[in-house]
């Protein structure tokens, strides 16, 4: 593939407070590609896209989106180079309803058009006959599917999903799937985290392992596959 | 007529300076509540916002000959962009800190603008003079003085607008998904740093205008904001922070429990409030319209 790489990571260090989380993480995702970071909890896989975003403490290093350097910038600032985050904890907002939450999210003047709300409706349909539910009454599947759905209204292009399918059905989990590959076949570019790495080798390009907050090793599915004893005890606790 | 003892007009009298007492209440309460909402401090220098209104709308008369309709409009805008530099320049250091720091520092600051206030114009009242709507109007039971009626719908109007701003416009979904996870608002995209700069400018600018509603009625001194300050903070903890109408409701009914008190048994109207308030806090311990958190 051709062009700017979606996302560059290069030496990325970031602490929380005095203590360094991540120790130098180099990585890329090209345009259109789905890539999947594993590791054990705490590996400091959610600390890389809350990095990524400027959500955590001092940064070092250099993470370019869509080309442009972006580690001195405010997080409102970096988001805008089109990117949608959906966070480990959800983070749908309890005081509003469903559709609120779902047009909470402002739209990027990036010139790419987000899916329209009827066609987040047709992915999720759940949300529909949700839709004037407040946010703390929703289910976790429901406010699972909420937080990825009110990402893709905005315009984003680069998608940092932490543990989709954590802690869900296994019908609510297809859903996210299907949703997944149906996002990929419009060229959105997807970072994902996973426990499950069986949810993720279906759907993405390589998978990426962390360890102590550095990427140790770099596998594809096919691969994975192959090496299915190494990759258990890379994981295991 | 009597109730209790005390004939009908005197009552419905002290019921009505409760009213007005009440707004100002429901203006400074909804200011320091959103404040809080928005930044997680517990902001100090309130009272002495609403006092720097007063005296901006004084001394426009007096020094400058500007009319009370354009101190209502340019006090609040004084007073905001103020509000607005003490928030960049030091506010925006402790958020990360615990609420003590907050509370320490909107303490020491208004200390000195309190102080400079006080050297500047010494501790005694300054009469307004006149108030810019004269007249009364006879409501059969009791004769009103027109700027009174004004004050209060000047009060409901302006909390009228605010709850209209915040539950049912673009900005207002911001500002409360924000006092529920700022940093994800951010992450959207969303400049929540000026968001914060102008929710503690809106905040002390509606008390400010409180302040230019008040200098008519009230002698407005260095010092006046202290007394209101405690008060309004009581009113707050009463109504939680749960809601806007609530806070709105816990002013008004405030003024109106203090002004009774002064009816009945004048020697407790000075603590009806804090009385009030230990009894709800037992009951209640989010005030009564507070939310569980
Ligand atoms: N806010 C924080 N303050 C201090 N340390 C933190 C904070 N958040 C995470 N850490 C630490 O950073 C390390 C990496 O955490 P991170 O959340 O990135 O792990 P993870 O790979 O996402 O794992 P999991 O989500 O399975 O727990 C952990 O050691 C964690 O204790
Ligand atoms: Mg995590």
């Amino acid at each position: 593939m051709s062009g700017t790489p979606a996302l560059v990571l290069d030496n990325v260090r970031a602490w929380y407070g005095e203590s360094l989380v991540l120790q130098g993480v180099d990585f890329q995702v090209l345009p259109g590609e789905a890539v999947t970071l594993l590791g054990r909890n705490g590996a400091g896989r959610t600390t890389t896209l809350r990095a990524i975003l400027g959500l955590t403490g001092r940064r070092q290093g250099s993470i370019r989106v869509f080309g442009e350097e972006t580690l001195g910038q405010p997080t409102y600032r970096i988001a805008r180079h089109g990117i949608g985050y959906c966070p480990e904890e959800r983070g749908i907002f309890a005081s509003l309803s469903c559709e609120e939450n779902l047009k909470l999210p402002p739209l990027f003047d990036n010139g790419s058009p987000g899916l329209s709300l009827d066609e987040i409706y047709q992915l999720f349909p759940n949300l529909a006959e949700r839709r004037h539910s407040p946010g703390k009454a929703l289910s976790g599947g429901e406010q699972q599917m909420l937080a990825l759905a009110r990402i893709l209204r905005t315009g984003a292009k680069l998608l940092l999903l932490d543990e989709i399918s954590e802690g869900l059905a296994p019908v609510i989990v297809d859903t996210l799937g299907e949703a997944i590959r149906a996002l990929r076949s419009r060229g959105y570019t997807i970072l994902l985290v996973e426990q499950n790495f069986h949810f993720a080798a279906a759907l993405c390009d390589r998978l990426l392992f962390m360890e102590h907050g550095r990427i140790i090793e770099t596998l594809t599915p096919v691969q994975l596959e192959d090496q299915a004893d190494r990759v258990s005890r890379l994981l295991s606790v | 007529m009597d109730l209790f003892g005390v004939p009908i007009t005197a009552l419905m009298a002290q019921l009505m300076i409760g009213l007005v007492n009440g707004c100002f209440y429901a203006v400074l309460s909804l200011g320091l509540a959103v404040i809080f909402g928005m930044l997680h401090v517990i902001n100090f220098t309130h009272g002495a916002m609403f006092m720097l209104g007063a005296l901006l709308s004084w001394a426009g008369l007096h020094y400058f000959n500007i009319n009370y309709w354009v101190m209502l409009v340019m006090a609040p805008l004084i007073v905001g962009a103020f509000g607005i530099l003490l928030e960049r320049l030091f506010l925006r250091r402790v958020y990360h800190l615990d609420y003590l720091y907050g509370l320490l520092l909107t303490l020491g600051l208004t200390l000195i603008i309190e102080g400079a206030v006080r050297s500047a114009y010494g501790v005694s009242g300054r009469p307004y003079g006149p108030p810019p709507i004269a007249g009364v109007t006879n409501l059969g039971f009791l004769m009103l003085p027109n700027y009174r009626l004004w004050v209060i719908v000047a009060s409901l109007l302006v909390c009228g607008a605010t709850w209209f701003m915040i539950e049912r416009t673009r900005l207002g979904a911001y500002l409360r998904a924000a006092t529920e996870n700022a940093s994800l608002v951010e992450a959207f995209g969303v400049n929540v740093p000026m968001m914060v700069s102008l929710t503690f400018g809106f905040g002390v600018a509606l008390a400010a205008f409180a302040g230019v509603l008040a200098a008519p009625v009230m002698q407005v001194s260095a010092l006046t904001g202290q007394t209101l300050i405690v008060i309004v903070f009581a009113v707050v903890v009463i109504g939680g922070m749960g809601s806007i109408l609530g806070t709105v409701v816990t002013g008004i009914g405030l003024g109106l429990v203090e002004a009774l008190t002064k009816v009945y048994y004048p020697e407790a109207s000075s603590m009806v409030m804090f009385l009030v308030m230990v009894l709800v806090l037992m009951v209640r311990p989010n005030g009564l319209f507070g939310g569980g958190e």
